[in-house]
């Protein structure tokens, strides 16, 4: 019989733990109450660069058990070992759930891992209970955030991917005497076909990570040229943000598409979006329209952004932003 | 070399109208390839532009009408395709679509290379398929290519998008690989791309031809299932202003960003 909450703990680059462990961290506290106060475990790769740090955070974070596979051939994530060793971690324990973020990683270990194990994945999931049955229940978001949709896995595990800043990360730190246990491994039979040559960092226009931003000011074509983008960012970094843009603006070069938010871009969730002459296009709004607060500026009072905004300014942003950025300036 | 691109038909999402019901009305609902399957698409033809032995075919699952899409395939260049058909594939989930298309590849593609999918479908957004096929094919896979830069004696370099920058990585054929948008434009079709498209014969392929099992498609071949399908709630309406001035305008914003 299949026990128990496993959460992959992924880190970055630099062994640091990301965010949406610490989110899926506070759910699975939710979940395992009503799970008979099941166990909430951990599986986390790490090549020991940043490991006591980790387990310091995820004993605060109400984990009851970390589950360690440390050496050196796992600092750089590789999809064949990873995924191996997650299998044969959740044939060993069996867990009831197995719960991953939804990052770039997350995407492609969890339905590699659930094909393998032939069970059920929910993918990118907003919300997870447990329903009266006791299963799973993973709610998401379907046709562009048109219609959600609540999934149920008929096999164990049941696996959701989640969206990373969507659930709330803990609060008050729930300290558990956690059991860590390094986990040994054979990657010797691993047929690794895919090989890691080298990383190159974005060159995004601002410091602040898009996906991590608390706060994105994005452009659109009313941007008009770079110079209207050089607002954009001047803005951005006053308010320690992150510049996006809409196809439109990536389109006409005016910014790199991996700053593309939308349906072929990135989806974002900051606490507040500033959308500066974008028309907002359902085709751009899916992207963005969880954000916790919309501020939009148009000059087009018909503008479908206005629509989704909290608060819509129909002004002109050359008037505005100049302004806007002399007054942060003080 | 062998090419195998997986598109898929979807509603397009700017077009969606509801019935009384809450529920999505399809009739009338305009179809379209979903678009990161047109950068597969592309990704596939500028393949056959730079080798000469390249050969694509695309092949889909889903309805009998489903083969539109096919010929529009063909229509910019791609050699042949199929599709996946028969009512008993009716309800699949991610992971019995991944069966049931790795197996239509097996059996239909004569040495399979490369197969290229688009990175995630609109309707269903999961980017689940791509891994699945990948599983039951037993072929490497790298997911959020954003380009190939090189094919050579069997090895394909790509460049993956992270959150934080671009990989680089290799992979030994055969693979797949699942598209992002790219930072070139799908090709359009050409007078003569429509009078062979009209006239390529397009064969249905069922469960029959597949060597799969009833039990290990569709709905029963699905370890996941809908419980429930609502629209989301509809976010009140905002408060919009019309500034007299700047400082008016400015003062709504800080407002908003303090508040
Ligand atoms: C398959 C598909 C996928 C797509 N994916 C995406 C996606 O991922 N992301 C995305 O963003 N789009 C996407 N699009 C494109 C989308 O449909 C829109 O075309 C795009 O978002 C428009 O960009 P925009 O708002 O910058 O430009 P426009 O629609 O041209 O809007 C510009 C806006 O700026 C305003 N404006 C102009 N000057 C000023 C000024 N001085 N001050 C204030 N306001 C001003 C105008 O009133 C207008 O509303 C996709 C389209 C398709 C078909
Ligand atoms: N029914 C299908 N027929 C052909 N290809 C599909 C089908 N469903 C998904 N795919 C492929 O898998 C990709 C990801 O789809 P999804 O997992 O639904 O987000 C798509 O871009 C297609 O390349």
């Amino acid at each position: 019989m299949a026990k128990g909450i496993l959460i992959y703990a992924q880190t970055d680059r630099n062994d640091f733990l990301q965010n949406v462990v610490l989110e899926l961290a506070n759910t699975a506290q939710d979940l395992s109450k009503k799970l008979d106060n099941c166990e909430v475990s951990a599986i986390l790769f790490t090549d020991g660069t940043n490991l006591e740090e980790n387990k310091n955070i995820l004993s605060k974070n109400g984990f009851d058990k970390v589950y360690i596979a440390n050496s050196k051939d796992l600092k750089q994530y590789s999809i064949e070992y990873y995924s191996k060793i997650v299998v044969d971690l959740i044939k060993n324990i069996e867990p009831e759930i197995f719960l991953i973020g939804a990052t770039t990683q997350g995407r492609e270990l969890a339905p590699i891992v659930a094909t393998t194990l032939n069970t059920g994945l929910t993918a990118d999931c907003t919300n997870l209970d447990i329903n009266e049955k006791g299963q799973l229940a993973s709610t998401r978001p379907t046709f562009g955030g048109n219609l959600m949709a609540t999934i149920l896995c008929k096999n164990y595990p049941q696996m959701a991917t989640v969206r990373p800043k969507v659930l709330k990360k803990t609060e008050t730190s729930i300290i558990k005497n956690t059991i860590f246990e390094e986990i040994s491994f054979d990657l010797s039979t691993v047929d690794k076909k895919v090989e890691f040559i080298e990383f190159l960092p974005n060159k995004q226009l601002s410091d602040v990570r898009i996906d991590e931003a608390e706060i994105i000011v994005a452009g659109g074509k009313g941007m008009k040229n770079k110079e209207g983008f050089k607002l954009l960012e001047e803005l951005a970094k006053l308010l320690g943000g992150s510049v996006g843009a809409s196809r439109g603006a990536v389109d006409m070069k005016l910014a790199d598409s991996s700053v593309q938010i939308g349906q072929t871009g990135k989806t974002v969730v900051p606490k507040i979006y500033i959308a500066c002459g974008i028309s907002g296009a359902i085709q751009h709004t899916v992207g963005m329209s969880s954000s916790e607060k919309i501020i939009a500026i148009n000059k087009d009072k018909n503008a479908p952004i206005f629509k989704v905004a909290d608060v819509g300014i129909i002004g002109d942003v050359f008037e505005i932003l100049p302004e806007l950025i002399k007054k942060l300036k003080g | 070399m062998n090419i195998a691109v997986c598109v898929k038909q979807v509603p397009d999402t700017a077009d969606i109208k509801w019935t009384e019901n809450n529920t999505i009305q399809r009739e009338g609902l305009e179809s379209i390839i979903n678009p990161f399957d047109m950068y597969a698409l592309e990704t596939a033809l500028k393949l056959k532009d730079e080798f000469k032995s390249v050969n694509i075919t695309a092949l889909t699952m889903g309805p009998p009408q489903a083969e539109e899409i096919i010929r529009k395939s063909i229509a910019i260049g791609i050699n042949d395709g199929f599709v996946i058909t028969d009512k008993k594939f009716a309800g699949a989930d991610t992971a019995a679509t991944g069966r049931t298309i790795a197996a239509a590849i097996k059996e239909k593609i004569k040495n399979v290379d490369l197969v290229l999918c688009g990175q995630f479908a609109t309707d269903g957004d999961t980017a689940q398929t791509g891994p699945a096929i990948s599983v039951n094919l037993n072929y490497p896979i790298i997911t959020y290519v954003k380009e190939i830069l090189s094919v050579k004696n069997n090895i394909i370099t790509v460049k993956k998008e992270v959150e934080d920058g671009m990989e680089i990585l290799k992979v030994k054929l055969p693979a797949v690989l699942c598209m992002l948008k790219c930072d070139y434009e799908p090709r359009r079709p050409l007078i003569d791309g429509f009078k062979t498209a009209q006239k390529a014969d397009i064969p249905k392929y069922g469960l029959e031809d597949i060597g799969l099992d009833a039990e290990q498609v569709g709905f029963k071949g699905s370890p996941t299932y809908v419980s429930k399908a609502f629209r989301p709630e509809q976010k009140q309406c905002g408060d919009i202003f019309e500034p007299t001035n700047t400082d008016d305008a400015i003062n709504k914003i800080l407002e908003a960003l303090n508040g």
